[in-house]
């Protein structure tokens, strides 16, 4: 699965031509950990009908803090630039997917 | 298929359970639910569990207890059950499978409390967060407030003083539950102080958290007390929703287990005749990674026992 940094987000998310998934992450956070493989997981099920990378907090403080990530883990829906759902903490696939199949 | 065992729950009590089985040759799943690896897996340093004498970081032990278990094939999936039917054999359902064993462990642990306001849930990862260890980092040059008065507590506001320059520990009695060398090391860091008695009644903020509305427990008196980030660490439930009506729980939603009079009994045995259960789910009292390692050994050892009493092999 893809990582977008700072750098990379305004090409490969806000200007995506698809709904992208974003996990917002880090290494000493132990849910993330968990929510982790759990991305994966909904990138396998959606295939192609969405896009999904994540996002180091702690190497891409640009965008942490653009977005007022104050919580991790937290996912965000982008859908053509805008944050059109957020989730905070450990999500299932389930939950995911089914956003992501809206 | 029918598994020997199924094991709901994958933290110290669940993963000793199954390293237990596994070598024993059962055939074992591990269902390791919506946190796998459970409470360790939002601590940080831990020096009371014994083998590892410069301490080591909670989300690794339980990761070594996994890859432990792994060793001696143990499955492990990463589902959550909701609920467990019993005929000839136990049916567990999560939701999307159904999976049968001859035995169940439970040791599904407890998960993080909230006060319960509506205006928590609203700012939650707004400046509300259960896990200091995840969100700290947040609040580079922030003053938060920590609510609770266990280890935990003590715990994520020495943490969290690597971040901020003040945090305030608010508790609504003046006793702690804490460890005497928990709360003495918070006593000491000058960059840590306290506020007693205090009930918190509401979260203040719109967009993010500004501040806390506290009411004395003693004199009734509401005071507004200005802070940027709110750590909740008010204690835990235990995490059994899903067996309610099919083994006996206490008032508070603890397993029952029979802790047999005799030592020589089965100690780990629920209501229910092959359904065993250890670990934090069980035990209002210790709460110990340690304990619950040991409980789910005992769990282990239980149901080989009853395995090889209802003419399963066992080879432990």
């Amino acid at each position: 699965m893809a990582d977008v940094t700072d750098q990379t987000f305004d090409t490969e998310v806000l200007q995506s031509d698809k709904p992208v998934l974003v996990d917002f992450w880090a290494v000493w956070c132990g849910p993330c950990q968990v929510q982790g493989p759990i991305v994966e997981e909904v990138a396998a099920a959606v295939g192609d009908k969405a896009k999904v990378v994540k996002l180091n907090v702690d190497e891409n403080p640009v965008n942490a803090q653009k977005y007022g990530i104050m919580s991790i883990p937290t996912l965000m829906v982008f859908n053509r630039g805008a944050v059109t759902k957020q989730f905070i903490g450990v999500t299932s696939k389930d939950t995911l997917v089914a956003e992501l199949n809206k | 298929m029918t598994y020997d065992v199924i094991i709901i729950g994958s933290g110290p009590a669940g993963y000793t359970a199954a390293l237990y089985t596994s070598r024993a040759f059962l055939k074992t799943l591990v269902l390791s639910g919506l946190e796998p690896g459970g409470q360790l897996t939002t601590t940080t340093e831990v020096d009371n569990f014994p083998g590892f004498p410069k301490g080591i970081m909670g989300p690794q032990l339980v990761t070594d207890m996994k890859t432990q278990v792994e060793r001696f094939g143990a499955e492990i999936k990463q589902e959550v059950v909701t609920g467990i039917n019993k005929g000839t054999v136990f049916t567990v359902t999560t939701q999307n499978n159904e999976y049968t064993a001859k035995t169940v462990i439970v040791a599904t642990g407890a998960s993080a409390m909230y006060l319960g306001l509506p205006s928590e849930e609203r700012l939650k990862g707004k400046g509300v967060s259960g896990c200091a260890t995840c969100d700290g980092f947040f609040f580079r040059g922030k003053v938060v407030t920590v609510i609770g008065g266990g280890d935990t507590a003590m715990e994520e506001a020495t943490f969290l003083t690597k971040f901020s320059p003040k945090v305030t520990i608010v508790h609504r009695r003046d006793e702690f539950r804490a460890s005497a060398i928990m709360l003495d090391r918070a006593k000491k860091d000058d960059r840590i102080s306290f506020l007693t008695n205090k009930i918190v009644e509401e979260i203040l903020g719109d967009t993010e958290v500004t501040g806390i509305r506290l009411k004395d427990a003693k004199t009734g008196e509401i005071t507004d007390y200005p802070t940027q980030g709110v750590f909740l660490a008010i204690g835990h439930k235990p995490s059994t929703g899903f067996l309610q009506g099919v083994v006996e729980l206490d008032p508070k939603g603890y397993v029952v287990v029979k802790r047999g009079v005799s030592p020589l009994a089965a100690q780990t045995e629920t209501t229910v005749p092959g359904i065993f259960a250890a670990g934090d789910c069980v035990d209002p009292r210790y709460r110990q990674a340690i304990v619950a390692a040991g409980q789910g050994c005992m769990a282990a050892m239980d149901a080989e026992k009853y395995l090889e009493a209802h003419g399963t092999e066992v080879h432990a």
